[in-house]
C-alpha cells in the first residue's frame, strides 16, 4: 500500500499524507485496476442465460484448484476461429491507424498556423479549437447524420451547386468514409492540442538561425521545427488511436453493416446477444493489442511531467 | 579586494573564547539524497548574534545545510543543536528559525501586510499587538506606504523588503538567509548589504546566509565558512579568509590569485634573512615569510595575489624581495585598477594589479615591455593543501 | 508574406470543419418542419415539445446530478492524486499509481465500462445513479489530476515551506497557500470533469440501473430511431450553456491579465 516516505522531513504531517495518497489510489484500485481481473475472470467463464448472465468460474476462495480445472478458454477459441472477430479487430486497428495518419495530416497544419500566429491572438485560437470539445461527443457525431444522410444537406448543396443532379445522392452515409469523417471531426482537438503545445513552445530563434545558415524555410521545417515536434506528434497520435480503436459511437451512428470495429461488436455481444463473457474475452484481447500504444503514451506522459 | 570593516561592526569574537557555547551546532551532520552526498561529515559551530556566512558554489551543500536547519530536511546521519538542544524531528513550523527565501516566496493572493503577518497569526497572537507589530516591521524596512499593495504590485527591490521583514516579524532567534539579495542589481545590493548589518546589529539577532557571491559574504560577515562539496574548508574571518587563505581552493575561489606549484626547497634554519620557506618551481625561487607545517621536499603551492605583486621596469636592488623577469602580454583597464598579465621567460603567467593613483603616468608600461615583477617575503603564500 | 496567407487559410478552412456542423445543428432546431433538410421558416416549436417531454427533461436533470456529484467528487479526489504525484516524491507503488491516472485517458470507453459493470456485479451492487456517479467520478478524477498537476508543476513550492517556516501547520498550509493558489486549475479541472460527466454516453450505458436513464442514453436512443428537430433544440441548449460557460471563464481570464498587467505597471512606477 501507499505509505508516504518522508523523504523532505516533515515528520508529522506523515498521516495526512498518507491519507492524501491511499484515498485516490484506493479508489482507482478498486473501481479502475480491480475490474480488469474481473474482467478477465469472466472472460474465461461460461454463458448462462441468467442475470448475470455468466455461470462464475470462481466462487469462494477456497476453491482454486477448481478454478483451474473448471478455466474454459473456450472464449478465446470461439474469438480466434471465427474469422468475424479477427477481421473486427484488424479493421478496427486499421481504422484507427488510417484515422490517426488522417488527423495528423489536418491536424498538424492547424496546429503549425497556430504557434505561427501572433501572441495576442493565441489564446483566442486555443478556445476556439477546445470549445467544440466541451460539446456533446454525441451531438457532434449526431449533426453529421443530417449532414451526410442521402437526403442530407451536403447532397442538397451538391444539388445546389449544380455537381450533382436532382436525383443522384451522395452515398457516404453508412459507410468507412462517414466513419473517417466523424473520427477526424471529433478527434481533432486531441490532436490539435498537444501539437500545438509543442510546436508553441519551439524558440522561433531556432528557425532564424537555421536560415542564418544557410538553411531555406521549408528545409529548415523538416530539419528543426518537425523533429522538434516529434513529442507532440507521438502524444497526439497515441492519444488519438488508442481511443479510436475502441471507438463505439461513430462507427455505430454512421457507419454502415459492414463497417467492422471492435467496440460495436463488444456493445453487440454485450447489449444484444447479453453474451458477458464473450463481451469480456473481446474486451482482454483488445486490451492486450493497446498495451504498447497505452505504454508509450505513459511513457510520453512521464517525460512531459 | 578585502573590504575593510565598517563602523557598524563591532569587537566581537566569540569562537576563540574556548569557554563560549555556541548558539547552534551541526555535529557530524551527513546527508545523502539517494547516492548523492550533499552533505559529508560537516561539523560546524555558530554563536549567538553573529552574522555568519555559507560561502560556496552552486551544489556545494550550502542551502542544503541552512535547509536542514529550518527543518524542511533532516540530516541522513549526525544531530543539529539549538541552544544545546537537538532538534531532530521538530517540524518546520515548530522551529524559532526563520528563513528568507532567495525567490522571497511572497504569497501572491495576500497584500504585504498580510504577508507580514502570517507568521504571527500562527502564534494566535491578539490582534491589536499583531498590527503594531507589523507597522513596526515595515517601518524597519522603510514600506510603511506600501501595506495594502500585494506582492505583484512592488519592485524587486521591495519585494526583498517584505519578504525580510516577514521572516523577521516573529522575531526568530535565528534568522536563514537564502542567497538574499541574488535578485538585486548590484547598486541596489551594496546597499542593503549595509541594511542588513544594521539591522542584525540593532535587533542583536544570529543571522546565517547562504551565498555564492564572495564579496557579499565578505561584507557581511562576521565569519565565513568556504564549502565544497559538502565539506567546509575553511571557517575564518573575512580578513583570514582572504589573506590567509588555508588551502588551494579557497585562495581561488576568493579574489584574485597567482598560483604555481613547486617544492619547499629550504626551511628557517638553512636561510637566514631570506624568509621563512624558500619554493622551487620549475626554476623560478620564491620565499616566503611564513610559519608553515611544510618539510623539505614537500610538494605545495605558492601564492600571490595580484595586488601584492609590483610592476617596474627596473631591476630591484633590494636582494630581500622575490623578483621574476617576464613581458607585458595584456593589459585589464578597469578603472580603479590595471591588470598586467606578464608572460614570464619560462612561459607561465602571472598577473600584477596595479593601483590607478594618478590620471598620468611618466612613463606607462605597456604592451611587450619588458618588466620586473616583485613582492616582498610577507606578501605570498604557502599553501599546503 | 506568403506563409502567413497559408496559415489563414488553414486555420479558416480547420475552423470551418469544426463549427459547420454545429451552427447547422443549431439553425435546424429553429425550423419549423419536421424534415431535417427542409426549411419550413423559423420556430421554436421543438423547445417547446422538449420541455413537455416527461423523458427527455428527467434524464436531463439526472445528467444534471450524476455531473455534478461526480465532477465533485472526482475534483476532490483528482487534486489529492495530483498532490501525491507531483509532492510525494517517491512512495511504494508511484509507478502503478502514475500508471492508474494516465491510462483512463486513453482507454478505450467500451472496456471501461464494461469491466466497472462486471465489477459492480461482483460487488453485488444494485445499478442505478450512484454506479453511475462512482464510474464517472473514477474516471473524471483522473482528468483533474492531470489538469491539477500541470499547475503544481509551475507551483513554486518555497511559498508552502515559507508558511512551514513561519508556524503554520501542514494541512493549513495546504488551505491557507496552495489551494488558493491552484483554485483557478481546480475550477478548470471540474468543469472539464462536469462536462466530460454529461457527455458520456458507453461508461454511463453499462454502469447505468432502472431509474437512471441520462440524456446521453436518452438521445442516443432517439437518434438510432431517427433525427428529430427536438434533439437539435436540447442539442443547442446544451452547447448554448456551454458556450456562456466558457466564455464567462474567459472573460474572467482576460480581466485577471489585465489586473496583471496594471499591477506591474504599477510596480514599475513606484520607486523601489
Amino acid at each position: 500500500m501507499a505509505v508516504a516516505q518522508n523523504s523532505d522531513g516533515q515528520g508529522k504531517g506523515g498521516l495526512g499524507r498518507v491519507f492524501v495518497v491511499a484515498l485516490p489510489y484506493l479508489w482507482l484500485v478498486l473501481f479502475f485496476v480491480a475490474p480488469f481481473f474481473i474482467i478477465f475472470k469472466i472472460s474465461l467463464s461460461d454463458t448462462a442465460i441468467a442475470l448475470p448472465p455468466y455461470t462464475p468460474v470462481f466462487e469462494g476462495f477456497g476453491a482454486i484448484q477448481d478454478f483451474v480445472s473448471q478455466l474454459d478458454i473456450e472464449n478465446y477459441i470461439f474469438l480466434t476461429d471465427d474469422p468475424l472477430y479477427v477481421k473486427a479487430y484488424l479493421s478496427s486497428l486499421r481504422i484507427a491507424a488510417i484515422s490517426t495518419m488522417l488527423l495528423l495530416l489536418i491536424g498538424y497544419p492547424i496546429a503549425l498556423a497556430m504557434a505561427r500566429a501572433s501572441a495576442s491572438i493565441r489564446p483566442t485560437l486555443v478556445m476556439m479549437v477546445i470549445l467544440p470539445f466541451w460539446t456533446s461527443f454525441l451531438i457532434r457525431v449526431y449533426a453529421w447524420i443530417g449532414i451526410l444522410k442521402p437526403d442530407g444537406l451536403l447532397t442538397l448543396l451538391l444539388q445546389a451547386v449544380g455537381l450533382m443532379g436532382p436525383e443522384d445522392q451522395v452515398q457516404i452515409f453508412r459507410t468507412d468514409t462517414a466513419v473517417f469523417i466523424g473520427i477526424v471531426y471529433s478527434y481533432l482537438p486531441f490532436m490539435v492540442l498537444p501539437l500545438y503545445a509543442a510546436l508553441e513552445k519551439m524558440d522561433n530563434t531556432l528557425l532564424e538561425a537555421a536560415n542564418d545558415l544557410g538553411c531555406p524555410p521549408l528545409k529548415a521545417f523538416w530539419r528543426i521545427t518537425f523533429p522538434l515536434s516529434l513529442p507532440g506528434v507521438i502524444a497526439g497520435s497515441m492519444i488519438c488511436f488508442i481511443p479510436i480503436t475502441g471507438e463505439f459511437v461513430i462507427p455505430d451512428l454512421l457507419g454502415g453493416a459492414d463497417t467492422l470495429m471492435i467496440g460495436k461488436t463488444l456493445w453487440t455481444e454485450f447489449f444484444g446477444n447479453r453474451d458477458w463473457p464473450l463481451a469480456s474475452a473481446v474486451a482482454v484481447i483488445l486490451l492486450i493489442l493497446l498495451v504498447i500504444p497505452i505504454m508509450i503514451f505513459q511513457n510520453q506522459q512521464k517525460k512531459v511531467a | 579586494m578585502a573590504k575593510t570593516l565598517g563602523p557598524v561592526k563591532r569587537k566581537f569574537s566569540p569562537w576563540t573564547d574556548p569557554s563560549a557555547v555556541p548558539f547552534i551546532r551541526f555535529e557530524n551532520i551527513t546527508k545523502r539524497f539517494g547516492t548523492f552526498t550533499a552533505v559529508d561529515n560537516l561539523t560546524l559551530d555558530i554563536y549567538e548574534r553573529e552574522f555568519f556566512s555559507l560561502l560556496g558554489p552552486s551544489g556545494c551543500g550550502k542551502t542544503t545545510l541552512m535547509r536542514m536547519l529550518a527543518g524542511f530536511e533532516e540530516p541522513t546521519e549526525g544531530r543539529i543543536l539549538l541552544q544545546g538542544k537537538d532538534i531532530r524531528g521538530v517540524p518546520p513550523y515548530r522551529r524559532p528559525t526563520n528563513m528568507m527565501f532567495q525567490s522571497y516566496a511572497l504569497f501572491p493572493h495576500m497584500t504585504v501586510e498580510k504577508n507580514v503577518a502570517f507568521g504571527l497569526e500562527q502564534d494566535k497572537l491578539p490582534k491589536g499587538e499583531i498590527a503594531a507589530r507589523v507597522e513596526e516591521m515595515l517601518k524597519l524596512v522603510k514600506l510603511e506606504d506600501f501595506a495594502r499593495r500585494k506582492p505583484n504590485q512592488l519592485s524587486g527591490g521591495q519585494r526583498q523588503r517584505v519578504a525580510l521583514a516577514r521572516s523577521l516579524a516573529k522575531r526568530p532567534q535565528v534568522l536563514l538567509l537564502d542567497e538574499p539579495l541574488g535578485a538585486l542589481d548590484k547598486k541596489l545590493r551594496e546597499e542593503t548589504q549595509f541594511e542588513l548589518m544594521d539591522i542584525q546589529t540593532n535587533l542583536g539577532l544570529t543571522f546565517l546566509i547562504v551565498t555564492h557571491d564572495q564579496e557579499e559574504a565578505m561584507t557581511v560577515s562576521d565569519r565565513i565558512a568556504v564549502m565544497d562539496k559538502g565539506v567546509i574548508v575553511q571557517v575564518a574571518t573575512p580578513a583570514e579568509i582572504y589573506e590567509a587563505p588555508n588551502s588551494r581552493y579557497v585562495a581561488d575561489f576568493i579574489g584574485d590569485i597567482n598560483i604555481m606549484e613547486g617544492t619547499v626547497a629550504a626551511t628557517q634554519s638553512a636561510l637566514g634573512a631570506h624568509g621563512t620557506i624558500r619554493i622551487e618551481c620549475d626554476g623560478v625561487s620564491v620565499s616566503v615569510d611564513q610559519e608553515c607545517q611544510a618539510a623539505v621536499g614537500d610538494k605545495v603551492a605558492f601564492a600571490v595575489r595580484p595586488e601584492k605583486v609590483r610592476i617596474s621596469p627596473d631591476k630591484p636592488v633590494d636582494s630581500a624581495v622575490n623578483a621574476v623577469h617576464g613581458e607585458v602580454w595584456d593589459i585589464g583597464y578597469l578603472g580603479d585598477f590595471s591588470v598586467f598579465i606578464v608572460k614570464l621567460d619560462d612561459g607561465r603567467v602571472m598577473r600584477a594589479a596595479q593601483a590607478n593613483v594618478s590620471r598620468l603616468v611618466d612613463r606607462p608600461i605597456t604592451f611587450g615591455d619588458m618588466v620586473w615583477l616583485t613582492w616582498p617575503l610577507d606578501a605570498g603564500l604557502v599553501l599546503t593543501r | 508574406m506568403k506563409s502567413s496567407r497559408f496559415d489563414a487559410t488553414v486555420l479558416t478552412l480547420g475552423f470551418a470543419f469544426l463549427y459547420i456542423p454545429i451552427v447547422i445543428l443549431i439553425i435546424y432546431s429553429f425550423n419549423a418542419s419536421r424534415l431535417v433538410t427542409v426549411w419550413g421558416g423559423f420556430s421554436l416549436h421543438w423547445y417547446q415539445t422538449m420541455w413537455s417531454n416527461q423523458g427527455l427533461m428527467d434524464a436531463a436533470w439526472v445528467t444534471a446530478r450524476v455531473g455534478l456529484l461526480s465532477a465533485t467528487l472526482g475534483t476532490v479526489l483528482g487534486t489529492m492524486a495530483a498532490m501525491a504525484l507531483v509532492r510525494y516524491g517517491r512512495f511504494p507503488g508511484r509507478m502503478l499509481f502514475s500508471g492508474m491516472i494516465y491510462a483512463p485517458l486513453v482507454m478505450p470507453e467500451v472496456i471501461t465500462g464494461l469491466s466497472m459493470l462486471l465489477l459492480f456485479v461482483a460487488l453485488g451492487v444494485d445499478r442505478g445513479f450512484w454506479t453511475v456517479v462512482v464510474a464517472h467520478t473514477t474516471f473524471t478524477m483522473c482528468y483533474v489530476a492531470i489538469v491539477v498537476q500541470s499547475r503544481l508543476l509551475t507551483f513554486d513550492r518555497s511559498l508552502e515551506e515559507a508558511a512551514l517556516d513561519l508556524g503554520c501547520p501542514p494541512v493549513k498550509t495546504f488551505f491557507r497557500i496552495t489551494l488558493p493558489l491552484i483554485f483557478p486549475a481546480v475550477i478548470a479541472g471540474w468543469m472539464l470533469a462536469f462536462t466530460l460527466s454529461l457527455d458520456d454516453l458507453v461508461i454511463a450505458s453499462f454502469t447505468t440501473g432502472p431509474g437512471a436513464t441520462t440524456l446521453p442514453i436518452k438521445i442516443y436512443s432517439q437518434v438510432r430511431l431517427g433525427v428529430t428537430p427536438e434533439i437539435n433544440a436540447i442539442c443547442t441548449i446544451l452547447i448554448g450553456l456551454v458556450t456562456i460557460g466558457v466564455i464567462i471563464a474567459s472573460l474572467n481570464t482576460k480581466r485577471a491579465e489585465l489586473r496583471r498587467v496594471h499591477d506591474e505597471h504599477m510596480a514599475l512606477r513606484t520607486p523601489s
